[in-house]
Order: structure tokens, then C-alpha cells, then sequence
């Protein structure tokens, strides 16, 4: 993204199709971002056209156009997200329905909008209505019996498989890189610049178009991630359309990708100040106060876009927004940090299974990945559909364990024996014992508990774009509201035991289950991805309830501490070491005793330093330097004998320097003598002109002594966003330190295999 | 510095995303100004008390009537059992935009549509196209190409051919296949070598 000299490429449609390219189909490393320099670039180009500003009107204007590029950037991202949101949410919707059958008066009707203006629905059985008819309804002309059952059974298997199809063909046609949730990718992105190849994922857009099929099929994916990725994407697509190459610096690139994030989260849940905070906890790696300001902006832009497109008729925001306000007694607390651990365990057992199986998928069964996806969309759909909490779609299970049953809830679930006499209004129905349906949704809700669980472990991670959100919250919400619903029985027929004697008295509504379910839902996801405070904040906004912070906080602190005994990194950094990214963790602690020498280099037997002299190396000898070695950049010193320290030159500058130099310069042929000085050296009378060069030389580079403790070196490496640190002793140039080179140390320390991180 | 971008797709891709943006925003204004009648409604939930069954009742009916006393037939209840039956009566009152509903699956599947035929096009027909206009001797299969029988290997001549001639289509066919030849460096690696970055 460092846009050095000429290189700027956007603005105009032929210059589009006309860029330089010098080599098709080869990649750049990715490098590292100078965040220093970026930073210090930035406040030049400020500088310059505040002081342009004062100039004329044409320029004050200019002016203030740059200054609120930004906002009208985040306003944009606001718009689209809460756009992509609604077009998704609908989307997903009509597609999920699809596979049980279709509406005959118009077929882009899901099954709850088919019949929403029907008068023929009935009180017992209130999903069906004659406009919408199940496949085999349609096919063979009945709707009950064995022969209907297999129909819809093969067809919703037949349907299940097309959609994946369609998904992993087109992943792999068209952006390959669209794989997985891509947060693991985001991160790493956003704490090392990981340019061209990544970046080429995000910038295809058409890629969320097909990110719904697999949501649609039924496989646990959250279209939640894939929201996320496609606003990021766009957002920095469009970011590179329409903003001149000056203001696109990186920083600001990595402000609009936090911006995204925070912004996809806040219109898939509903949350925008859990967005931000997502944002600022899992994603961001520099997070300056104005990129938090920002971010905030776009998830209140977002929000209101997504609200006005109004997907699903209630203005509601998200699928499972419930509304309740029983309260929670202090007894319950035992049951909810109950629940934090189980959280925790799922947590832990996930991470490890699932890493185990992605590091066999990559040796053994990654050479057929689009029969894979087949194979496991057709277990799943053929598992799933027998269980109808498995068959329906995971936002709607969710839906439904979180509510409450009310005297009007027909599920299963709510299937409890009502006391027919009882003139209670709708919201304070006291506990009553289960009847049967509540024992068969246990033992139905129990099966899809292990079903989700195992599936989820092979599917996360597949060559499709998949999410974790949602499959972790069902996982959680079936176990918080079995748990609940087991405390309520007991506090129902035992209210006599001395726990529930002073709380729960008989005739009162005392036990909430879908309170349980959210309590579960939180503590599986914060046991899986080591959110805290953004998690609770998320869940809370979620659902409205302010008075349920504490059981949601104690059972998200007890799933971290819980997971956290048994291995300290999260699903999104466990892939982000499994695929070896380059990634700083800020996290982590280096305690190791190790000096900068140690991990300087050139070390002993290696040959020594690459290094420019100030004024005695010609233009060839620079040349040829570049092209034997691959560094991004080479410290200058006086001369080499006596090897003082003078500044760091970029590699990609000097190329391009010279490359100007040579056309555009006079007298520059290959015997010039190339200065970094203020004044050209002393040269005898015939000498080609000499090539002037200071201004790619970057006379404030970062430096350590040889004796400075590595830690202190990784907590500058961390906190500064260096790219690479010169090692010097005495003033004299030792060896240099890269990003790369504090990666490999570490993962060395951690007994980690240095070279499976991905680097030359 | 190299940035591999697809002009083609990448405008393609802003155009029509811009133009889903607008269409769904407008058509977010015209529903909401021409409120289709049928787009509202109150729907009351009542469950059985004593011998009366339960029932539903949709009734396209505005907001400040939608309660039990406006909605439901209480032609079967009798006068003392009315104010019990219609506590545990819920009504609510729901609004949606069948315009929006319809626009955007109409949408979708057409931007669906035309990908999937461009994908069509490009894994089936081009090739055809490609043997018969340049010849079998042209076609370059490139030694680590194993499994991947994509006509993306004869890219650097068709460049070599294009760069030629300096027309918009032919900057066109030039991207395209710079686009190409990106993708199929992606899915070797991601794919192949189960690796995401290079």
C-alpha cells in the first residue's frame, strides 16, 4: 500500500487496464507496514495541504474535501453494510426455505412471508397455510406419509448439495482466497501489511454474493464472518476507487478495515457498540482514538441503513432480538458459572479437534477440497433432517431457544401443561411442570447438541467461506436451555428444598430458560474465540436485557478462565499459527533472556550485512546488489571501513529512483557514483555526473544496542509497528533485526518450528 | 509497487454493487412512501379458554386499533368471559415491504445468474474458443499445471498477441487475462498447496 513516487493507479477507467505489471502471475512477499513512517508521511501530506489551504479558495476547499474523505468513507461503508446486511438477511432467508418447499403465489416468498397475509392459519397448526407447499405437496400431491417423507427428504438433501456446489465452484473460480472465516486473515492483515495476493480476496465483491449459498445449505456456517469479510472488502474496494493515491496511506486503509469490522458486526448483531469493541478486542492491531471514533460512526451509520431497509417487518435488527425482563435470583449463579465452564470445555475441545483435523486436511484429504465440501454437505443434510432442531435453519433454532414461552408459543419446547383456569396475563406465567413435548425436545435438542458439535469441528476451516459465530451460540444456547429447563422442573416439584425455599415460591414465575439459553450461548462463544468484553457487551445489546450483565459476565469470565487453563490461544489465533502468518501477537508475553545479538542478523558464519556506502558505490553496483539479494531495504554507512551508521534506504525507492534517474536524468549511466550526502563527493574531471539520492534515504532509523534485552526489542517491535531495527554498537552497524527475524525467535522460544512460518 | 488487480471484474463488480446499493435504497423510499395495503397488519394469537378453541386473526387493520376488542371475533364468547378471553388475548402489530423482499431475491438471482454463467463461459466455452482460434500448437500446458486442465495457460500469448494493438476491447482481454492468470495462481496455492498466502 506504499504508494512510492509514481505508482499511482487509480482515478481513471483506462488506467485501470493499463497498469505496469512486472510480473503476471508472481507474487511480492507480503511486507510488513512501516507503521513510523506511514505515520510520519501522513502528517507531511497534512502539513502540506493545510498550508496549500491558505492559498486560494479552490485549494481551502481541497483542504476540507481531504479532511472529510474520511467520514465520507465510513459514511459509505455505513450505507453498504447495513444494505449487504438486508440483502443477505432476505436472502438467506427465501434460500433456507427453499429446500422444504415454495410459495405458489410468488416464488421470492420465504415460508413465514408466504403466509403472513393468509387467513387460513390455524391455531394448532400455525406454520401452515395453503399458498406455501412442501415439495412433495407440489410433486406427488400429498403432503403426509411415508412417500412425502422420503420426497422432502431427498429434495432438501438434493437442494442442500446444489447450493455447496455452487458455493465451492464458485469460490474456486473466482476468488480462491474466500475460504474460511477470514478473520484469522483480517488479523494478520491488519497487524502486517499482508498486500497484493490477501488483499485480493478482499477486493473481489462479487465473493458475498456466493458466501450465502453455504449458509444456505444448511452447513454451520454464520453468514456472520462472511458479512464482516464482504463489508471489509468493499468498503476497501471502494476506498481504492474513489480516494486519490496521496490520501490512501496504510494507516488509513487499516482505520477503514477496523471501520468495516465494526460495522459488519454491529448489522449482524444488532450491537454496534459491541461492533466497536470487536473491532478494538479481536481484530485491530494499531487502534488509534480516532480510528475508535470512526468505527463508531460506520456501525451507527450501518445500523440505520440496516433498520430502514427493515428485513424483517419488525423493525428488529437481528433474528433473535428478545425481549424479557424477568428477573434472575442470586441461586441462579451456580448454574450460570455452570454453564461458563462447559463453555470453556467446548471451547478447548473445538479448538484442539478441529486444528487436528485442519492439519490433516492439509497433508491427506486437502487434494479433493471441493468433493470434501460435497461429502460433508450430504452427511449433514442427510443427519440433519430427521431432528427438527437440526433441520431448520441455525438462526431460527436460536431464535427459538432463546424466547421465552409465552401461553402462545406452539413449539415443542412450550409444550408445557397449562393450567386452564388460570387468568394470568401473557407475560407472567408461573413454572409449570413439562409435558410431554418439553421431554421429547430434550432428548431431540440433546442428539443435535452432539450433531453440531462434531460437525462443527470438520467444517470449520473448508474451502468455503464459513463462519464460528452462530454455530457456537446454538451449541451454547441447546445446552443453557436444557440446563434450564432442568432447574426449572426442579424448582418446580422440589420447591420445598431449602436452595429454592427462599426465591421460589410456588405459583411464581421463577426459572426463565431462555435467560439460560443466552447464558450458554455467550459462555460457548467466549470459550471459543476468548472475547470478553466485547462478547458481553454484544449479547447484551442482543437482547436488551441490562439486568442480565452479571450472569452473562460471570459466565463469559469463567468460560475464558476455564479454556484459558488448558491452552492459551483462541480458534482465530490457533489458525493464524496453523497456516503460519506472520503475526505479532499483542497478547503475548516474551519472558525469555535473550539479547539482540542473538537474533541479529548476520550471525557468525553467515556472510555479512548487504550495506550501501554514502558515496562510493556506483549506480551498477547498486543494481546488482538489488537484484542478488531480495531485502526490502539496505542500511547506509559512511564507508566500510569504518562502518557508521547513516540512515536506511528502501528497496522498492531505490529501484524506482534509479529507474527515473536513468530516464529522466542527464549524463546517469552505470559508472555514476551514486551520493546520499548534501554535497556530491569529490570526483575527477571525466567522471559521469553522480546521482543525487537523499531523499529515499531515511536518516532517522530505528536502532538498538547489541545489548538491549529481546523483550524490550519485541515491546518496541509491538508498540511502534517497526518493519525492521538496526543493531548497532558504538555507533558501528552490527546487523539488523526484522519483523521476520522476531517472529522466528519467538516461535523458537515457544519451541514452535521456526520454519513453518511463512517467509523466505 | 504491483497491484493485481482485475480491471474487468473489479469494474463490473463496482458497477453492479453500486447499483444494488441505489436500487435498494430507492426502492427503501418508494415503499415506504406507497405503503402497499397489504403490507400491514395485526395479528392476534388467542388461546383456548374453556370450550372456545384457539384462533388466529390477521386483520389489515393500523396501529392505534390493533387490540383484541378491534380484531378478533367475539361473536362466540359470551359477554362475562370477553375481558378473560381477550387478557390472554396477544396482539401485535407488523409492518413489512414486499417491494424490498421481492426486489432484492429478483436482484440476487440475477447477479447469481450471471455469474454462474460467466463461469460457465470461462471453465467451458472459452477454451473451445481459444483451441479453435489459435490452433493446438499454441497451447501451452505448463509443467506444474497437473491437475488443472485450465485454458488460463496460454495467457502469456494472448498477451504477447494483444499488447499489439492499443483498442479498449483488447485492454479489456488484457486485464482479463491478467485476472485470470492472479486467480489461477490463488487456487494453485490455495488449493494445491493448502497454503493462503504465496
Amino acid at each position: 500500500w506504499s504508494r512510492a513516487g509514481a505508482m499511482s493507479g487509480s482515478g481513471n477507467l483506462m488506467d485501470f487496464l493499463d497498469e505496469p505489471f512486472p510480473d503476471v502471475g508472481t507474487y511480492e512477499d507480503f511486507h510488513t507496514i512501516d507503521w513510523l513512517r506511514e505515520k510520519s508521511r501522513d502528517t507531511d501530506r497534512h502539513r502540506k495541504i493545510t498550508s496549500r489551504s491558505k492559498e486560494s479558495v479552490w485549494e481551502f476547499i481541497k483542504g476540507l474535501l481531504d479532511a472529510w474523505s474520511g467520514w465520507v468513507v465510513m459514511l459509505l461503508i455505513g450505507l453498504l453494510a447495513g444494505t449487504l446486511a438486508g440483502v443477505i438477511d432476505l436472502a438467506v432467508d427465501w434460500m433456507t426455505d427453499l429446500k422444504e418447499g415454495i410459495c405458489l403465489s410468488a416464488f421470492w416468498y420465504s415460508h413465514e412471508q408466504c403466509c403472513w397475509t393468509s387467513s387460513e392459519t390455524t391455531f394448532e397448526d400455525r406454520d401452515k397455510c395453503p399458498l406455501w407447499q412442501k415439495w412433495s405437496e407440489l410433486l406427488v400431491n400429498r403432503s403426509e406419509g411415508a412417500s412425502a417423507y422420503i420426497l422432502n427428504y431427498l429434495l432438501y438433501v438434493l437442494w442442500a448439495l446444489l447450493f455447496a456446489f455452487l458455493a465451492v465452484s464458485l469460490v474456486r473460480v473466482f476468488a480462491p482466497y474466500a475460504c474460511g472465516s477470514g478473520i484469522p486473515e483480517l488479523e494478520t492483515f491488519l497487524n502486517a501489511n499482508l498486500e497484493n495476493t490477501f488483499l485480493s480476496f478482499f477486493f473481489f465483491p462479487p465473493s458475498h454474493f456466493f458466501l450465502l449459498l453455504p449458509s444456505s445449505s444448511l452447513l454451520p456456517f454464520s453468514s456472520i464472518s462472511s458479512l464482516l469479510l464482504s463489508f471489509s472488502s468493499v468498503s476497501v474496494f471502494f476506498l481504492s476507487s474513489y480516494s486519490s493515491s496521496s490520501s490512501t496511506s496504510s494507516s488509513f486503509s487499516f482505520s477503514v478495515l477496523s471501520a468495516a469490522a465494526a460495522a459488519g458486526v454491529s448489522v449482524a448483531f444488532g450491537a454496534p457498540i459491541g461492533g466497536v469493541l470487536f473491532s478494538l478486542e479481536e481484530v485491530s492491531y494499531y487502534f488509534p482514538l480516532k480510528t475508535l471514533w470512526r468505527s463508531f460512526f460506520a456501525a451507527l451509520v450501518a445500523a440505520f441503513t440496516l433498520r430502514s431497509i427493515n428485513p424483517f417487518g419488525n423493525s428488529r435488527l437481528v433474528l433473535f432480538y428478545v425481549e424479557y425482563h424477568t428477573p434472575w435470583y442470586m441461586a441462579e449463579l451456580f448454574p450460570f458459572i455452570l454453564l461458563g465452564v462447559f463453555g470453556g470445555l467446548w471451547g478447548t475441545l473445538f479448538i484442539r479437534c478441529n486444528i487436528a483435523w485442519c492439519r490433516r486436511r492439509t497433508t491427506r484429504l486437502g487434494k479433493y477440497p471441493v468433493l470434501e465440501v460435497i461429502v460433508v454437505t450430504a452427511i449433514t443434510a442427510i443427519v440433519a433432517y430427521p431432528n427438527p432442531y437440526t433441520r431448520q435453519s441455525t438462526s431460527e433454532l436460536i431464535s427459538e431457544l432463546f424466547n421465552d414461552c409465552g401461553a402462545l408459543e406452539s413449539s415443542q419446547l412450550c409444550d408445557y401443561i397449562n393450567d386452564p383456569n388460570m387468568t394470568r396475563p401473557v407475560d407472567d406465567i408461573p413454572d409449570r411442570p413439562a409435558g410431554r413435548g418439553v421431554y421429547t425436545a430434550i432428548w431431540q435438542l440433546a442428539l443435535a447438541l452432539v450433531f453440531k458439535i462434531v460437525i462443527t469441528i470438520f467444517t470449520f476451516g473448508m474451502k468455503i467461506p464459513s463462519g464460528l459465530f452462530i454455530p457456537s451460540m446454538a451449541v451454547g444456547a441447546m445446552a443453557g436451555r436444557m440446563v434450564g429447563i432442568g432447574v426449572e422442573q426442579l424448582a418446580y416439584h422440589h420447591h420445598d428444598w431449602i436452595i429454592f425455599r427462599n426465591w421460589c415460591r410456588p405459583g411464581a414465575d421463577c426459572v426463565t430458560p431462555g435467560l439460560y439459553a443466552m447464558v450458554g450461548a455467550a459462555a460457548c462463544l467466549g470459550g471459543v474465540t476468548r472475547m470478553t468484553v466485547s462478547l458481553v457487551v454484544i449479547m447484551f445489546e442482543l437482547t436488551g436485557g441490562l439486568e442480565y450483565i452479571v450472569p452473562l459476565m460471570a459466565a463469559a469470565v469463567t468460560s475464558k478462565w476455564v479454556a484459558d487453563a488448558f491452552g492459551k490461544e483462541g480458534i482465530y489465533e490457533a489458525h493464524i499459527h496453523l497456516n503460519g502468518y506472520p503475526f505479532l501477537d499483542v497478547k503475548d508475553e516474551f519472558t525469555h533472556r535473550t539479547l539482540a545479538t542473538d537474533v541479529m542478523r548476520p550471525r557468525r558464519g553467515e556472510p555479512p550485512l548487504s550495506v550501501l556506502t554514502q558515496d562510493s558505490m556506483t549506480v551498477e553496483d547498486v543494481e546488482t546488489l538489488i537484484k542478488e539479494t531480495d531485502y526490502n531495504g539496505f542500511p547506509v554507512v559512511v564507508s566500510r571501513d569504518s562502518e557508521r551508521l547513516i540512515g536506511f534506504a528502501q528497496r522498492r525507492e531505490l529501484i524506482l529512483a534509479i529507474k527515473n534517474a536513468r530516464q529522466r536524468q542527464e549524463g546517469i549511466v552505470s559508472n555514476s557514483i551514486m551520493y546520499f550526502t548534501e554535497d556530491p563527493p569529490e570526483l575527477p574531471a571525466n567522471s559521469p555526473q553522480p546521482l543525487k539520492l537523499r531523499r529515499v534515504l531515511n536518516l532517522s532509523p530505528f536502532t538498538v544496542t547489541d545489548h538491549t534485552p529481546m523483550e524490550t526489542v519485541v515491546d518496541i517491535f509491538r508498540k511502534l509497528g517497526l518493519r525492521q531495527c538496526l543493531v548497532t554498537r558504538s555507533g558501528r552497524l552490527l546487523g539488523i533485526i526484522t519483523k521476520k527475524d522476531v517472529l522466528r525467535h519467538m516461535a523458537q522460544m515457544a519451541n514452535q518450528d521456526p520454519e513453518s512460518i511463512m517467509f523466505n | 509497487m504491483a497491484t493485481p488487480w482485475g480491471g474487468l471484474p473489479r469494474l463490473g463488480a463496482s458497477l453492479s454493487l453500486s447499483c444494488l446499493a441505489l436500487a435498494v435504497l430507492l426502492l427503501v423510499r418508494t415503499a415506504a412512501a406507497a405503503k402497499n395495503s397489504e403490507d400491514v397488519r395485526c395479528k392476534c394469537i388467542c388461546p383456548p379458554y374453556k370450550d372456545i378453541p384457539g384462533h388466529i386473526y390477521n386483520r389489515n387493520i393500523s396501529q392505534k386499533d390493533c387490540d383484541c376488542l378491534h380484531v378478533v371475533e367475539l361473536m362466540s364468547v359470551r359477554e362475562p368471559d370477553i375481558e378473560a378471553y381477550c387478557l390472554r388475548c396477544e396482539c401485535k402489530y407488523e409492518e413489512r415491504s414486499s417491494v424490498t423482499i421481492k426486489v432484492t431475491i429478483i436482484i440476487y438471482l440475477s447477479i447469481l445468474g450471471l455469474l454462474l454463467l460467466y463461469m460457465v463461459y470461462l471453465t467451458l466455452v472459452e477454451p473451445i474458443l481459444k483451441r479453435r482460434l489459435f490452433g493446438h500448437s499454441q497451447l501451452i500446458q505448463s509443467d506444474d499445471d497437473v491437475g488443472d486442465h485450465q485454458p488460463f495457460a496460454n495467457a502469456h500469448d494472448v498477451l504477447a498477441r494483444s499488447r499489439s494493438r492499443a483498442n479498449v476491447l483488447n485492454k479489456v482481454e488484457y486485464a482479463q487475462q491478467r485476472w485470470k492468470l492472479q486467480v489461477q495462481e490463488q487456487r494453485k496455492s490455495v488449493f494445491d498447496r493448502h497454503v493462503v498466502l504465496s
